[in-house]
């Protein structure tokens, strides 16, 4: 694609790779889909009755750039209690149109044209393509299978360079559901600081972990400083079509990135700004619930797809598998290929989401048990017909 | 401890789930899943396994369910428990409960007619010695029923790849 009126930035960006199995799913029919990257949960009723009575009230007008007061009280709060960070609500928590925005924003407010980010792969497609556009250099850190999808210190160390500004983050993972301990952290928050990096964590799943709670990289020792913190309520709250989201860092970047939040977004959407404040005051109980029954579902599916021989780390986050596919001698793209035209089953090709992803495919396990024991039982006579 | 809060949540959503799957889900053998529930079936904390079945949908005469409420004296010694056992006892009731408010027992009758359930409260009810008054209500339409939504469309609306 080459246009004279496009920019060179954008003429440097692919578009994803996800778009291709997205046309290719969406012409057939009956297909069972573990390619959705969303919940399989409408949002919970009490959060879309309060946007519903925010709008018979008239609260239609736009908010403060950064939010509405109230909400970025809950949200500093919210992350206190449960993953204890320090963020003031006046100065450091900005209201975004999903973390992507907030993605976009932390990587606009921080990086020069030149300078390198690091981006741990297999990661979220839109992280390289953003730093792209700014005109920084992604370099990738690829994890594998042996690490369980890890990321070690040293690893980081050796794509170190003079130009590096910062390293992506994201653990819970999309697409490995790899979280990472204490400790892990801790020993690559060392080497982040020993090289003064900038860490942009996107923290997105942060309430779906299923063997130990999650530890947020900002309330590591040390690290709040350096540390920019892309969230949100897509994930948690059942929220993705809200497009809301939130970013904290100390006040002086937050005040960097709410100066490009207030030319390009204003700020985010009034409505879902009130259905957010409801889900972050009684939305727990509920989010609980699905907490639980994506642990379940986990439990079910990695161990269904060790029954049918593919190999495949247990991941303690998010609702996604990333199993494996070495063994059948496919690429990731034949194998969703093929699964997809013989069984009718959507998966998306590892290889999409950069380094370290080719030779797996990613499953979402957020959709019905039922779907879940079918679409196992495809996969099965799919690898069996190989 | 926790699996069994578990293994009670799931079966109430879900009383026709196989061992098997509930293994899986819970992360146990299948063995371990047996033993949990003829304990708790033992323990009476589970007292019974039933289908939630909406009567409109088949072709046989659906029956009426009304909602009582009756206010009674409770007896020294026994309080409520004596009159509420002579209550549930009949087979027309389905459910009875305590309850705080202006009135004291719940009952909750399936007949086949109107006239059958009338007749269950005026011959049977209220001349019991303790009932002091009765209401009751007829149900007209069942929207919800043990937390199941009826004719609920579980549609997926999402598109079908996402990132």
């Amino acid at each position: 694609m080459t246009n004279r009126y496009l920019s060179e930035a954008v003429e440097r960006i692919q578009p994803s790779g996800i778009r291709k199995f997205f046309d290719l799913a969406s012409s057939m029919d009956n297909i069972i889909s573990l390619g959705v990257g969303e919940p399989d949960y409408a949002t919970p009723w009490n959060i879309r009755e309060a946007s519903i009575a925010s709008l018979e009230r008239g609260m239609t007008s736009y908010t403060a750039n950064a939010g509405l007061p109230e909400l970025r009280d809950e949200i500093s709060r919210y992350l206190t209690r449960e993953f204890k960070t320090d963020y003031n609500p006046e100065e450091e928590v900005i209201v975004t149109a999903g973390a992507s925005e907030a993605i976009d924003l932390a990587m606009r407010a921080t990086v020069n044209p030149g300078e390198e980010v690091l981006v741990v792969e297999p990661s979220f497609v839109s992280y390289a393509p953003l730093v792209s556009l700014i005109g920084g250099v992604p370099v990738s850190v690829s994890t594998s299978i042996e690490d369980g999808f890890k990321v070690t210190a040293e690893q980081i160390e050796s794509r170190v360079t003079d130009r590096t500004r910062g390293i992506l983050l994201c653990f819970p993972n999309n697409p490995t559901g790899t979280v990472m301990t204490k400790d892990e952290l801790e020993k690559v928050a060392h080497v982040i600081k020993k090289h003064d990096l900038i860490v942009y964590s996107d923290e997105i799943y942060a309430e779906m972990t299923y063997d130990e709670r999650h530890v947020s990289v900002p309330a590591l020792e040390g690290m709040y400083e350096r540390t920019i913190l892309i969230s949100g309520f897509s994930k948690a709250f059942a929220m993705t079509g809200w497009r809301l989201g939130y970013v904290c860092a100390p006040a002086p970047v937050a005040a960097g990135m709410l100066k490009i939040h207030q030319y390009a977004m204003m700020c985010a959407s009034t409505m879902a700004q009130y259905g957010a404040l409801e889900a972050l005051r009684n939305g727990k109980d509920e989010m609980l619930e699905m907490v639980e029954s994506y642990r379940q579902r986990r439990n079910f599916f990695v161990s269904s797809l060790k029954e049918i021989g593919l190999d495949c780390h247990i991941p303690g986050g998010a609702f996604y598998a990333f199993p494996s596919i070495k063994s059948t001698g496919l690429s990731s793209e034949e194998f969703a290929e093929k699964l997809l035209f013989a069984e009718r089953v959507a998966v998306v090709p590892g290889n999409v989401f950069g380094e370290g992803g080719e030779g797996h495919i990613r499953c979402s396990y957020a959709t019905s048990l039922t779907q879940l024991e079918q679409a196992v039982d495809r996969m099965d006579s799919f690898i069996k017909s190989l | 401890m926790k699996k069994e809060m578990e293994l009670l949540r799931l079966l109430e959503k879900d009383g026709r789930m196989p061992v098997k799957m509930i293994a899986k889900l819970l992360d146990v053998t299948e063995e371990d899943v047996e033993k949990m529930m003829s304990d708790l079936e033992k323990r009476k904390v589970i007292v019974g396994y039933s289908g939630i079945v909406d009567w409109t949908k088949v072709d046989s005469p659906e029956g009426i369910t009304a909602m009582i409420d009756v206010k009674v004296q409770p007896k020294r010694g026994v309080g409520f428990d004596e009159v509420a056992e002579r209550i549930y006892r009949f087979k027309e009731v389905k459910a009875l409960y305590l309850m705080s408010g202006t009135y004291d027992l719940s009952v909750v009758i399936e007949g086949a007619t109107m006239s059958e359930v009338g007749q269950f409260v005026s011959e049977k009810l209220s001349t019991l010695e303790s009932v002091l008054s009765t209401t009751t209500h007829f149900q007209l339409k069942k929207y919800k029923h043990d937390g199941v939504v009826f004719d609920d469309g579980d549609e997926d609306h999402r598109i079908v790849v996402s990132p």
